[in-house]
């Protein structure tokens, strides 16, 4: 249940990979007819890509080698490409670490960066967007939901406050994509991320959908691939597969959305109603089918992944103690929790694979890790003595 | 990531609990840190005859908190100071690096711990020698 972290292949892209990896191997710039098989297979792909997100058409999607890389061209490509207009950036404290560096970084080139606080939802504050907002702004970054509390934003009213300031609008998609249904026409996005792992296909490939008309510069010079913004001989089998995954998400989000918002509210309920001082994180209800985000009282969430992972089920955690430094995460920090009660989160990020019986197993086993690891602890509350 | 003996000792932890008439207390570390322990000692002929811990953490803060215990049981309050937190580490084959300061606490405690319990009857240098 942890798949934030990483999705396995859907057997089915990886059946639409292989001739690509055994058979195709023509350069899709070529003039010769091997080149034709990929040149379509390529274009395919981001026609498959275009339609899940309601693209105006396929060439407004540049392929990537991830969401890392859409979200640092979205940023520096823009920002360069409009310092004519201006030098002013927003984006939000609950950012991925690939928005929030490279935003960090054009700051030492004369940039001005704005985050906004959230409140403890963890939904961006609109009245400080508007606040914010100046003729010096060229581009606002918001998350479409963070997959570490869940939440969804509400696109298309930032897109018309954004654009009632005539910046641009960039959404990074990576945790939503292929779970709710994005529309970029109706939402109003101008630039928005997306990562083929997140929808069960490939890792190593992402997409960014760059409305046509917006003003930015490439990010990879070279032979012109990618309409010039991004050269490289593409990634064929990785953006076939892509394409696959995002076929398989447009026609199949629906019915196994719809699953696991069941599975995601039948494990957030078991959770909290079996097991004290346990509280969500992010919003109940708008927040993505598959996160359950949790925190308790007087324990530590390493722990808690340990003693999970002992008994065969994965989680993750924004726990300080999982990650490289020592501060909880700043997306718990941000919606306003203390450092003691970050500290004990467990993050469920649900997926295809994942059964009724899988959340029922889950719920039947943390009352007792939590009650464990409580007795371990110092700072159980009198109350909680038994 | 942790070694075999560091899972042994989250998963059973040697002396966890309290001694509410301890001798001496030793707590170190705070929750907003994310990692906090509580070291209780019973003292008889300057020896440790009973310890017990407490540790808010992640599984290297339970696992040191629990190897220290057993470390320090039975020895001498001299021979227990010079429990160092890099012989806890030792005993449990390793720790990763970045647990190596933050969570590495439990030595900190048992010293505390003893601090406390001098401090109360009066006694120092002397049981150092």
């Amino acid at each position: 249940m942890d798949h934030i972290a990483g999705k396995p292949v859907d057997s089915r892209v990886l059946e639409a990979m292989l001739p690509y990896m055994k058979f195709f191997y023509g350069n899709p710039s070529s003039i010769h007819l091997f080149s034709q098989e990929t040149r379509q297979g390529l274009e395919e792909a981001r026609t498959k890509v275009a339609e899940l997100i309601n693209a105006e058409g396929k060439d407004s999607i540049i392929f990537t080698s991830g969401a890392t890389e859409s979200n640092n061209m979205a940023i520096k490509c823009v920002a360069y490409r409009n310092k004519d207009k201006g030098t002013h950036i927003i984006t939000s404290s609950i950012e991925h670490m690939s928005i929030i560096n490279p935003c960090k970084y054009l700051t030492t080139k004369g940039y001005k960066v704005t985050f906004l606080p959230v409140d403890q939802y963890g939904f961006v504050d609109l009245n400080s967007l508007e606040k914010e907002l100046s003729n010096e702004t060229i581009l606002v970054t918001i998350i479409y939901a963070n997959g570490e509390i869940g939440t969804i934003q509400p696109i298309a009213e930032i897109s018309r406050i954004v654009h009632g300031k005539n910046a641009y609008l960039h959404v990074d998609a990576t945790a939503v994509n292929g779970q709710i249904p994005i529309d970029v026409k109706k939402d109003g996005i101008d630039l928005l991320t997306l990562s083929s792992n997140d929808m069960y296909g490939p890792k190593g490939v992402g997409a960014l959908y760059i409305r046509k008309g917006t003003r930015i510069e490439p990010l990879i010079h070279g032979g012109g691939q990618e309409r010039g913004l991004r050269s490289g001989t593409e990634n064929l089998p990785g953006t076939v597969g892509f394409g696959k995954a995002a076929e398989i998400a447009k026609n199949e989000m629906h019915t196994e959305s719809e699953r696991l918002k069941r599975l995601r509210d039948k494990l957030i309920k078991g959770l909290l109603e079996n097991i004290p001082y346990s509280f969500l994180n992010g919003h109940p209800t708008e927040r993505l089918p598959d996160n359950v985000a949790v925190r308790f009282s007087f324990i530590e969430g390493e722990s808690i992944l340990l003693s999970l992972d002992m008994m065969g089920v994965a989680a993750s955690s924004g726990s300080a103690c999982t990650a490289k430094t020592l501060e909880p995460s700043h997306v718990l920090l941000a919606v306003g929790l203390k450092h003691e009660m970050a500290h004990g989160s467990a993050l469920f990020t649900l997926g295809r694979q994942n059964t009724e019986e899988e959340v029922d197993y889950v719920i039947s086993i943390m009352p007792d890790i939590i009650r464990r690891l409580r007795q371990i602890s110092p700072l159980t509350p009198k109350e909680l003595k038994e | 990531m942790y070694t075999q003996k560091v899972m042994e000792h989250f998963k059973n932890p040697r002396n966890m609990g309290e001694i509410p008439d301890a001798d001496g207390v030793g707590t170190v570390g705070n929750p907003v840190c994310g990692d906090m322990m509580s070291i209780y000692i019973k003292v008889k002929d300057n020896s440790i005859a009973d310890i017990k811990f407490k540790t808010f953490g992640c599984g290297a803060a339970i696992a040191t908190s629990s190897m220290v215990t057993e470390l320090a049981k039975g020895k001498t309050l001299k021979e227990a100071l010079k429990i160092t937190r890099g012989d806890v580490a030792d005993a449990l084959e390793g720790l990763p690096p970045i647990k190596m300061h933050c969570s590495n606490l439990a030595a900190d405690a048992l010293h505390a711990a003893i601090e406390d319990y001098l401090r109360k009857h009066k006694m120092g240098e002397e049981v150092k020698k």
